[in-house]
């Protein structure tokens, strides 16, 4: 049975940030946590994917992976609504802190306990992940899983090849064909299972909970896994394990020297006209 | 047990810390500030604190199994070229060793006065006219090189396996690579071959003038926030860099370490076993982003109102004989296509020139236009952000002064 796992973090509901103009502190408005858009993207694609299989006559098992604070389970929760099978939370104080290094690391484990990367899985699988997230951006966690498990890894993928997004016929146990974005345009590739796929947000638009499945989470167990729990060592955990540090966070400031350009409009035209011909100032 | 420590002698119990937390991490009880189990050690009440409460322990922060110990004998600086389609070496290439070279010039707070040297890599086919040469006249000290039939491949599992090859014989101190497509896919699987720290998506580097470490400064929060990072005990130190942040400066092979040694050129194998997973089948070229390349650019917004404003600020930009760019909300109206957009989540431009119109400057389409030299800005609203980050300002319709720039430029 194909087994696909799609990894999850839940990202403050905003990302607006500004600096308070009395304290010069930075005032961070996150409101409630969300999916990350991208991510809610990745789970639409392994739905339709195991929706695509079923239609076959194929059977396939998706789980959601998410490391965060307890109070994640309620999206994980949500993810069981919209068609996940199971969830799997990653949680413990010692995975506090993490930079992308030691993400990647928990999340490796917590595919252990998913029965993923062990070696000899019989089942082919595939991990998928939104191509970044809203609040980093960093976009290094997918090909990070992909180097932990040796396994390949396309990033950007806007669609399946074939019409639209097809995966059933574009799909088999052995390999699948994806486009993804490159530096000079719109790839097509055939990409060997198991592998790490990431999304783009915008490849589907994740659909919303049925009634059936809001009640089927209800009573759903989103399993909770600690450190110990899943063996990971905590030296590579958390803030332990993060090789980089922010020395410091700002608000970006922009130099006040604007010069305002007065007068008639075919004045103010034609000194931009000027600037323009005269180069750079 | 590492966390998030409160000065209760300083905590003044204002509560800001508790407005900066996206995570509900700590809260504020009989006016003294108190971490729950949702902290995440993100740091944003540190910098949110105005009496300097709070700090984080890193009293059980690992001190690298080993790799701090020779540290200082990791002192070359790597910059992974990269090529486009044609085979040419693409301009952050350049970029990067231009940077480099400044970077190995600094040789502040360093105990030991070892020269530091600016290393390309350097992978293309076996059949490719070699581009090694140009890497050395850029002012690259060596350029390892690796021709294989197995490049360019579509798989940057077998191009991550080879410079995590030569880094583990070789030990360089930093590897900074561009962030492109590629890159951003490279680069964070050599981080976890290697086990080390990588900041993604640059776009700023320095020096640490006390501790010599590379501090690599990048936006997130969608460009909301700028946060300077550090990787102090791992090597080697690696990050992205945004295309067009860096200058290429004119002739850097005259700033090369020792003007003597001419740049050598270093052929290296790639391990025979490795073989690509990934195959391609088809490749759609799109209209390249020659916007990040313009020396002159003109840049619209919502403000020019409507659809049909576009011609007129297209016969604009011919007349200025400027490319056309646009910010991300006309794209999502369809106006213009998603290459014509400038921003965080579009491409970053560093024009000599650029004519922004209409534009209110969300702080993402800021974060991507950086790069410009000279700003002139065109919008109704004096408050406008887009001022901020403009040289010369023009308070006023942006229709109108087109329609008269155009009406002087043509006659």
């Amino acid at each position: 049975m194909m087994h696909i796992v799609v990894c999850v973090k839940a990202v403050p509901g905003s990302t607006e940030v500004r600096m308070d103009p009395v304290t010069h502190t930075i005032v961070r408005d996150g409101g409630a946590a969300v999916v990350n858009p991208f991510d809610a993207a990745a789970l639409e694609v392994a739905l339709r994917i195991k929706e695509a299989l079923a239609a076959e006559g194929s059977t396939c098992r998706v789980s959601a992976l998410s490391m965060g604070i307890p109070a994640t389970e309620v999206l994980l929760r949500d993810c069981i609504a919209r068609g996940a099978d199971d969830a799997l939370l990653l949680s413990d104080r010692a995975f506090a802190g993490a930079d992308t290094l030691a993400t990647s690391y928990a999340l490796s484990r917590g595919l252990r306990e998913l029965g993923i990367g062990d070696g000899d899985a019989p089942d082919p699988w595939l991990i998928i992940c939104g191509k970044m997230a809203v609040d980093g951006d960093t976009a290094q966690i997918g090909p990070e899983l992909a180097g932990l498990l040796d396994v390949p890894c396309v990033t950007d993928v806007r669609s399946f090849a074939g019409e639209g997004l097809s995966p059933g016929r574009e799909y088999s146990p052995e390999r699948m064909r994806v486009r993804h974005g490159v530096d000079e345009g719109i790839e097509t590739v055939e990409v060997q299972l198991p592998a790490v796929i990431t999304v783009s947000k915008d490849i589907v638009q994740p659909r919303m909970p049925s009634i059936a499945g809001v009640l089927a989470a209800r009573a759903a167990v989103v399993e909770v896994r600690g450190a110990a729990d899943v063996g990971a060592d905590t030296a590579r955990t958390g803030l332990a394990g993060s090789p980089t540090q922010v020395v410091r966070s700002f608000v970006p400031e922009r130099s006040g020297a604007c010069e305002t350009l007065t007068g008639t409009l075919a004045e103010q035209a034609a000194c931009v006209a000027e600037l323009w011909g005269g180069g750079v100032r | 047990m590492s966390g998030l420590v409160v000065d209760a002698g300083r905590c003044v119990g204002c509560k800001r810390c508790v407005r900066a937390c996206a995570f509900g991490g700590i809260v504020v009880e009989e006016r003294l500030a108190r971490p729950t189990d949702a902290c995440t050690l993100c740091g944003s009440c540190i910098e949110a604190c105005p009496v300097q409460a709070l700090s984080i322990d890193r009293g059980h922060v690992a001190t690298g199994d080993g790799a701090g110990a020779d540290a200082s004998a990791c002192r070359d600086i790597w910059v992974v070229a990269q090529l486009d389609a044609a085979g040419a070496v693409l301009p952050v290439t350049f970029e990067l060793i231009a940077k480099a070279r400044e970077l190995a010039s600094h040789q502040k707070g360093r105990s030991l006065l070892v020269e530091r040297r600016v290393v390309a890599v350097l992978a293309e086919g076996a059949a490719a006219e070699s581009r090694a040469s140009q890497l050395i006249a850029a002012g690259a000290d060596e350029v390892l090189r690796c021709r294989d039939g197995r490049f360019p491949s579509a798989d940057t599992a077998v191009l991550a396996a080879l410079i995590a090859e030569l880094a583990r014989e070789r030990h360089p101190e930093t590897v900074l690579f561009g962030a492109t497509a590629l890159g951003r896919e490279l680069a964070p699987r050599i981080a976890v071959l290697l086990q080390t720290g990588l900041t993604a998506d640059c776009t700023s580097l320095s020096i640490d003038s006390e501790t010599g470490l590379l501090r690599q400064t990048r936006p997130a929060f969608g460009g909301n926030l700028m946060a300077t990072i550090e990787c102090p005990v791992h090597r080697p130190q690696m990050a992205t860099v945004r295309p067009g942040v860096f200058p290429v400066t004119g002739s850097s092979c005259a700033q090369r370490a020792s003007d003597a040694a001419p740049g050598v050129i270093t052929d290296v194998a790639l391990d025979a076993t490795l073989r690509p997973r990934v195959r391609r089948l088809d490749m759609k070229p799109v209209a390249a982003g020659t916007i990040a390349q313009a020396k002159r650019l003109v840049v619209v917004g919502r403000g020019i109102g409507s659809k049909k404003n576009l011609s007129l600020m297209k016969r604009l930009a011919e007349l200025l004989d400027a490319d056309l760019g646009c910010t991300r909300p006309l794209v999502e109206a369809g106006w213009l296509d998603y290459a014509h957009q400038v921003g965080q989540t579009g491409a970053s431009v560093a024009p000599e020139l650029l004519l922004s119109l209409g534009v209110s400057g969300a702080i993402q389409h800021l974060a991507g236009m950086g790069g410009a030299q000279t700003v002139i800005a065109v919008n109704e609203d004096a408050s406008a952000p887009i001022f901020g980050a403009a040289h010369y300002a023009i308070v006023g319709d942006c229709i109108g002064f087109a329609e008269e720039l155009i009406r002087q430029l043509e006659s």
